[in-house]
């Protein structure tokens, strides 16, 4: 098995900071008291060749750290919910060799004064790579949806096919969301997509539940499931796929907003 | 079944409505005609309690109880129905599930039972044949994709599944061909042509009217009703003009 780990920061087992760009957004405190083998080290995947593995994951408070492999013509797709804090982030490493894809789905969702963040690095390796990514953020009272979406084409990657989406839904006045795609890309034939938006419930949308007789409450739900659900379009076991958006949104209804 | 009493109302602190009363009765068509910009659509989003449009005074009372004391929801529970000029596009809400929930938020609202996914869908089925849709269209998402013409028609598919004893329709005729507006006029008199329903019917043209006949025309312009007949005002309007018609009131 040939491993192809490109990770400049491998070496640095130094506390991060918000310094760092990776941990710009991330919760200060948490940084500076955490065990410090929590913030460097990685739990390793491997995806031989042609194979496919599909994923999901509730992530708890603190930081999960994923370093994945994806051999060649290989699949890896990955779901995850994030409701946890105060302090709570996904981060994921993936490597891609030659025709592989990676699939990611990722939902923050939460109030208070929650952090919630996925990170994640895309390295397409080797020629014929493709990636997608939609990352979802459904935020209220104080709390902050995070996505940071690092994607890095080698020089001879070509025909690579990278995609990543991030939309933000605040739901009060003081929740807030940042993202940052960064796109290092060496190689001429390729297509990289991103898109962001920040915004909130649509009240168009609500007006016209509510005309109809749906309750605020019920309206706004339908419409955050709505909103989440592109996070999940991908997986392949639709009844999974409405646990989880069911999973979600059980958070909302605990938030009596 | 509803009275408007002197009613004014403001957008964006433009006053729009500036002292409009009309009574509906239970059993009856009323048709509100008039000149654009006379406040027509203000009218239908007042009742029907869109945010933005607010009331300065005067009153409303709609079977017997303050309209405006209720909440847009709390208004559709209690019977009234708004059909849009432009209704609303919903991404990623199917067509069942929106007025599934609308059925059965309304039914609650009641004290009745929710209705089962299979009388539901039995239900829908019927109202979108009454309407000429394709019942394929309502498992997709809330008008998105829908022409001016079929997004008309779900709303009155809309209607005949919620069954409302009160029906403001805004513009309902606008976007639609010759045959569609038939098709849609045939579909008010058979969900809304009842002894104990009544309905609004808010329209440019004497097109509609000559499907769904009135009983009562009146003639909004510059905020309040200037004139209140029979159909045969409505043919009056269309022959000479709101101009001429209103320089003779």
């Amino acid at each position: 098995m040939t491993r192809l780990w490109l990770m400049p920061e491998a070496a640095i087992l130094e506390r991060p900071t918000n310094r760092d760009e990776a941990w710009r957004y991330a919760d200060a405190d948490y940084l500076a008291e955490a065990e410090l083998a929590l913030l460097t080290g990685w739990q390793e995947l491997h995806i031989p060749a042609g194979e496919a593995r599909e994923e999901t994951r509730i992530v708890e408070a603190g930081v999960e750290r994923l370093r994945v492999n994806v051999g060649q013509g290989a699949r890896y797709a990955l779901f995850a919910i994030n409701a946890a804090g105060p302090y709570a982030r996904l981060e994921v490493e993936v490597t891609l060799e030659e025709g592989a894809h990676f699939e990611f789905g990722g939902v923050t969702l939460g109030g208070g004064n929650k952090v919630q963040e996925f990170v994640t690095r895309t390295i397409h390796a080797q020629p014929n790579a493709t990636s997608n990514q939609i990352v979802r953020a459904v935020q209220w009272g104080r709390s902050t949806g995070n996505f940071l979406g690092r994607i890095e084409v080698v020089k001879h990657a070509q025909k690579t096919d990278a995609a990543q989406n991030f939309r933000a839904m605040l739901l009060e006045k003081g929740a807030s969301a940042n993202t940052k795609p960064e796109l290092e890309i060496f190689a001429d034939d390729v297509q990289c997509a991103h898109g962001a938006a920040i915004g909130q419930l649509d009240e168009a949308a609500r007006y016209y539940m509510a005309a109809r007789g749906i309750a605020p409450d019920v309206a706004r739900k339908l419409l955050v499931q709505a909103f989440i659900g592109d996070a999940f379009v991908e997986m392949s076991d639709q009844s999974q796929a409405e646990s989880m958006l069911e999973r979600a949104l059980a958070q909302l209804d605990e938030a009596a907003l | 079944m509803l009275t408007i009493d002197n009613l004014h109302a403001t957008v964006a602190d433009t006053p729009i409505l500036k002292g409009l009363s009309l009574t509906v009765a239970a059993g009856e068509i009323h048709a509100i005609m008039g000149p654009n910009g006379a406040g027509k659509s203000t009218l239908a989003y007042v009742l029907g309690g869109r945010p933005g449009y607010e009331v300065t005074e005067g009153s409303v009372t709609f079977m017997g109880q303050d309209l405006f004391a209720m909440e847009p929801h709390e208004r559709a529970a209690a019977g009234l129905f708004l059909g849009f000029q432009y209704p609303v596009e919903i991404p990623g809400v199917s067509f069942v599930q929106f007025l599934r929930e609308a059925l059965n938020s309304q039914r609650k609202a009641r004290g009745e039972d929710p209705l089962s996914g299979g009388d539901f869908l039995k239900l829908a089925k019927a109202k979108a044949a009454l309407l000429k849709l394709d019942m394929e269209m309502l498992k997709r998402q809330v008008n998105v994709g829908f022409s001016g013409g079929e997004k008309k028609r779900a709303e009155m598919v809309q209607m005949g599944i919620l069954d409302p004893s009160f029906a403001v329709l805004d513009e309902t005729d606008s976007g639609l061909d010759i045959d569609a507006l038939r098709v849609v006029g045939e579909g008010i008199n058979a969900i809304m042509r009842d002894p104990s329903k009544g309905v609004l019917l808010i329209t440019h043209y004497q097109r509609l009217l000559d499907v769904v006949k009135p009983d009562k025309v009146s003639v909004l312009a510059a905020g309040r009703i200037a004139q209140t007949g029979g159909p045969e005002l409505a043919q009056r309007l269309e022959e000479e003009g709101y101009d001429a018609v209103m320089a003779d009131a």
